[in-house]
């Protein structure tokens, strides 16, 4: 892509519009990001450490993970499926199939939680089966699981289907000429050559697990210590005037996503060409 | 043929971890149900008074009690509640939450009856929270419907803070116009009309003014007014009494539904009747909020001072009443907002 642009710009509309875009980036991106840090080491670097040492924010942190640790496996093993049902097989309803597959970047967070409030709060659907055998789905961790599943579902899919369908069967079908079994077959063709894919759809699947917060609000019910992931305890400690600990908190989000960037970066380097595909559309 | 072997096992294996943990979350629910910890729902200005609390009654205890928090809109938590939030103590902003709670059964009709005061441990006022050396000059209500004035106020629908503001505001118009209803709404409609930013609590509303410097004056329980001054380094902003205001009182009842669950009735019980202890009364005056028992507000009447306060049953009827004249849908506050944005 570089090698088609002209190298420097040249034009005064070019150097503008340049000198544009960089100066809307530093706005809206790098300003806010430099002023989670500076507010968060506001008091120095004691404060900033005792904050994120708190009972609070390290249950935060560990609720964070674990949902992401069981949202993430599920929607992988999932995206797989789904993107080798939709690239391999033939069947009718495939368009309805893929459109229902991008409904949670559709929807609004909100939406995706308050649904498992109808079905499994107190009064939904389900509410009054669970509540006779004891089990807590909506204000636990289930709920969030699954409020996290549905937000993050289309990920890996989403990056899978597109380098599928451009790879074609070729490869599989020889292996199933040379008498390959189907687990042989996923095992030693299909996931070489999708590995990259799978890994960029997980790394951005786990990226919005972790950072999301309106379906989770929902869900959560906010008990501290227990139901609160690290988007809900940064909101806790804003409202309460702690705003030290509510940026600390901010720059572990914000240090997770600049780890994820900095993958990201890596893979489209490293791998352009493996996964270029979904570059097309 | 090895690796193929091995990876076969390692997907086997993973997928067993995932099972488990899901199997684990799905039984564990995160809440233990052997009778030593308690779920104090609550609502958005007590959370530092309950940090408090909490300390003091796990710390009395014989055996090791945990005491979780959780905090929003009083009517937002009230609805968590109903929707199966499984709380053993709610501590909500007003009467009226607590009673739809007790409408789906979950707890006794009789619940304010069961505790001094109404179950009431602690109580406030309504005030003005005003920028410092008060340039708009707002003294009393009537100044609140000035041009120019910008009133920030939580969403009465959803906040129970924003519901005792706008019953003091009334009140105050109703005494204002010998108790003329049409004109004390009218004095509403002015008032709302000066409100930029509706919040959903009042905490929102408090950061709202205190730290996104939105406003002219905050309309605020005592207690979260003098929480921002105690909380704000030099505080640029103070208090402003009006001529009259409204005794807000926030109460708390057992939820009897989940303490039989849970088998937590007896210590949820302890939790809530320690309220009233003399020492729980103190730490109520200390977090800002006017004590209920009268000796423990004797005091400190330096830093609560006296003023003339309307009350929700002798003047308003009652909660029900209340509720069912201004904050059910399409009552007074749903057709006064109809109006302001026409």
């Amino acid at each position: 892509m570089s090698a088609k642009a002209a190298r420097f710009p040249k034009t005064p509309a070019a150097i503008g519009l340049t000198l544009f875009v960089i100066a809307w980036m530093v706005l809206v991106i790098i300003l806010p990001l430099a002023n989670v840090l500076f507010e968060a080491f506001a008091r120095g670097v004691a404060p900033y450490l005792t904050s994120l040492a708190h009972p609070d924010a390290i249950s935060a942190v560990k609720l964070t993970l674990l949902v992401a640790a069981i949202a993430v496996p599920l929607n992988a093993v999932f995206g797989i499926a789904a993107a080798w049902a939709i690239t391999r097989f033939e069947f009718s309803g495939k368009g309805l199939l893929l459109s229902i597959l991008d409904l949670p970047f559709t929807i609004s967070p909100v939406i995706s939680g308050l649904v498992w409030v109808l079905l499994f709060g107190a009064h939904g659907w389900f509410g009054a089966v669970l509540q006779d055998a004891g089990i807590q789905i909506i204000f636990a961790l289930p709920g969030l699981v699954i409020a996290t599943i549905l937000v993050t579902l289309p990920f890996v899919a989403r990056e899978l289907i597109p380098l599928m369908q451009d790879q074609g069967t070729d490869e599989e079908v020889a292996a199933v000429t040379l008498g390959a079994n189907g687990w042989s077959l996923f095992f030693r063709v299909t996931l070489p050559n999708i590995k990259w894919a799978l890994t960029y759809g997980v790394l951005l699947c786990t990226a919005r697990a972790m950072g999301e917060f309106g379906a989770v609000s929902v869900v959560s019910g906010h008990i501290r210590g227990l139901t609160n992931t690290l988007p809900l305890h940064i909101e806790v400690l804003y409202n309460e005037y702690d705003s030290v600990g509510a940026f600390a908190a901010a720059t572990l989000l914000a240090g997770l996503a600049i780890i994820t960037l900095i993958l990201k970066t890596f893979l489209e380097w490293r791998f352009a060409g493996e996964l270029a595909a979904h570059r097309k559309h | 043929m090895t690796t193929h072997i091995s990876r076969r096992w390692i997907l086997a294996g993973a997928a067993a971890l995932g099972t488990t943990a899901l199997g684990t979350s799905l039984s564990g629910c995160g809440q233990r149900n052997d009778g030593t910890s308690l779920l104090n729902v609550s609502y958005d200005p007590t959370r530092e008074f309950y940090v408090a609390y909490n300390a003091l009654f796990t710390a009395d205890q014989t055996e090791a009690i945990t005491v979780n928090q959780s905090h929003g809109g009083s009517g937002k938590q009230a609805t968590a509640v109903i929707e199966g939030l499984a709380a053993d103590i709610v501590s909500l902003a007003l009467a009226h939450d607590i009673d739809s709670i007790a409408e789906r059964g979950l707890i006794a009709k009789d619940w304010a009856t069961r505790l001094p005061y109404n179950s009431t441990p602690y109580h406030s006022v309504i005030v003005f929270l005003v920028r410092k050396g008060n340039p708009k000059s707002i003294r009393d209500w009537s100044d609140l419907v000035k041009p120019g004035v910008a009133v920030i106020t939580p969403n009465p629908k959803t906040s129970g803070g924003a519901r005792w503001n706008y019953l003091a505001a009334y009140g105050y118009a109703l005494k204002a116009n010998g108790g003329d209803e049409a004109k004390a709404i009218a004095y509403l409609e002015a008032l709302f009309r000066n409100v930029p930013v509706l919040d959903t609590g009042a905490r929102g509303a408090t950061t709202t003014f205190v730290q996104r410097g939105q406003g002219d004056v905050l309309l605020a329980w005592e207690n979260e007014a003098l929480m921002a001054l105690a909380t704000t380094k030099d505080a640029p902003f103070e208090i402003v009494y009006p001529s009259l205001s409204i005794r807000a009182e926030p109460p708390v009842a057992v939820v009897d539904k989940t303490v039989e669950r849970k088998g937590t009735a007896a210590l949820a019980k302890a939790y809530l009747e320690g309220l009233f202890s003399a020492r729980a009364q103190k730490l109520v005056a200390e977090y800002h909020f006017r004590p209920s028992d009268p000796q423990a507000a004797a005091q400190f009447t330096e830093k609560f001072p006296d003023i003339e306060q309307l009350t929700i049953d002798a003047d308003f009827g009652g909660w029900k009443k209340a509720h069912e004249a201004h904050f059910a849908a399409n009552a007074a506050f749903d057709q006064l907002q109809l109006r302001l944005h026409r």
